[in-house]
């Protein structure tokens, strides 16, 4: 893929490595928990969506059943859905790699392939950033498994924070207009406008899913930030 | 716990994640939709945002990570590296709890 460029291999890295950290203490959480080891490791290679993993082992070390856990877990994916709707035309034309595509639907590659404006660099960020962090998030669950409870506490490491400061870092190019010196007048006050429409509805849909945190289980309100739509609809 | 759980969430998860590449290629998409839907994504983006760095378990997160995460913001506002933005929030994040800050 020679849309591969040096800054996106050393970004993706960057993400990679600090979902890998997380691996490590999802692994040694799940086997704290008393989850196997091979039955954290297929989980994460099977579902292969971290928050989701960490509320079905968090719920059931609780002594949640089992049909609440993966309720809770399928709430918390459900935005799945309309991501995939987005980035349906970065996953190829044959079926097998489309499936395989399918299944590196996360928030981090999602968010990658949303930060690039041509399509073949759309496709090289989402399949790299996917495929990198699917080996990097196994890798760090099986060494936590297998490490056990001594290693991780990615908070200790500040790893709760890069990772919504990374998915800030990859929408900020979507809410700002792009200045382009070769761009014709109205270019420039059409990308200003739509910039401006997509501030609104990212400032609308996090509102929402903040004001409703408290009251919704998890998932629902990041859900319920598409309503924010609304104000694109005029 | 056992397997089957996981392979229920599993088969569900990527249930949802076909859903749209299926619908996608059944319908015909406008480009006043592909643009709501690029919308969406923001929307979503933004809440998951939203809610990762100021809530924890559906309560307010404490300091050290809404910290962390407005040193990144500002950080990627200047167009700093993607990789000086998320070191510059953990190592915010982490040294601020260092300090004692939850």
């Amino acid at each position: 893929m020679s849309s591969v460029d040096r800054a996106l291999v050393r970004d993706v890295a960057a993400i990679a490595a600090a979902a890998g950290v997380i691996g490590v203490s999802f692994g040694a959480i799940a086997v704290a928990a008393g989850v196997s080891v091979w039955l954290a490791s297929a989980m994460s290679m099977l579902v292969f969506a971290g928050g989701s993993q960490f509320m079905v082992v968090g719920v059931m070390a609780g002594g949640g059943s089992p049909v609440a856990a993966v309720l809770a877990g399928l709430l918390l994916n459900a935005r799945h859905l309309p991501f995939g709707l987005v980035v349906s035309d970065v996953l190829g034309k044959s079926w097998p790699v489309r499936l395989l595509g399918t299944h590196l639907m996360v928030d981090e590659s999602v968010a990658f392939a949303l930060s690039q404006k041509d399509p073949a660099r759309r496709r090289a960020a989402y399949w790299l950033c996917g495929l990198t962090l699917f080996v990097a998030w196994n890798v760090g669950v099986l060494v936590g498994a297998m490490a056990g409870r001594a290693l991780g506490d990615p908070d200790a490491l500040g790893l709760d924070a890069a990772f919504p400061a990374a998915m800030l870092a990859l929408l900020l190019p979507s809410l700002r207009a792009s200045p382009d010196e070769k761009a014709s007048a109205q270019a420039v006050s059409e990308s200003t406008r739509a910039a401006s429409v997509a501030r609104r509805v990212a400032l609308v849909g996090a509102g929402i899913a903040l004001v409703t945190t408290p009251f919704l289980p998890a998932g629902l309100p990041v859900l319920l930030a598409l309503l924010g739509l609304a104000v694109a609809l005029k | 716990m056992t397997l089957l759980p996981v392979l229920l969430l599993a088969a569900g998860t990527f249930a949802f994640r076909l859903a749209g590449p299926l619908l996608s290629q059944r319908l015909h998409i406008s480009a006043r939709v592909q643009r709501l839907l690029t919308l969406s994504a923001i929307a979503l983006l933004s809440a998951l945002v939203a809610t990762a760095t100021l809530t924890s378990n559906g309560h307010f997160a404490g300091g050290a990570r809404p910290a962390g995460v407005a040193v990144g913001a500002l950080l990627a506002w200047f167009r700093l590296p993607f990789v000086v933005v998320v070191v510059a929030a953990a190592g915010t994040a982490a040294v601020l709890r260092m300090l004692g800050v939850p």
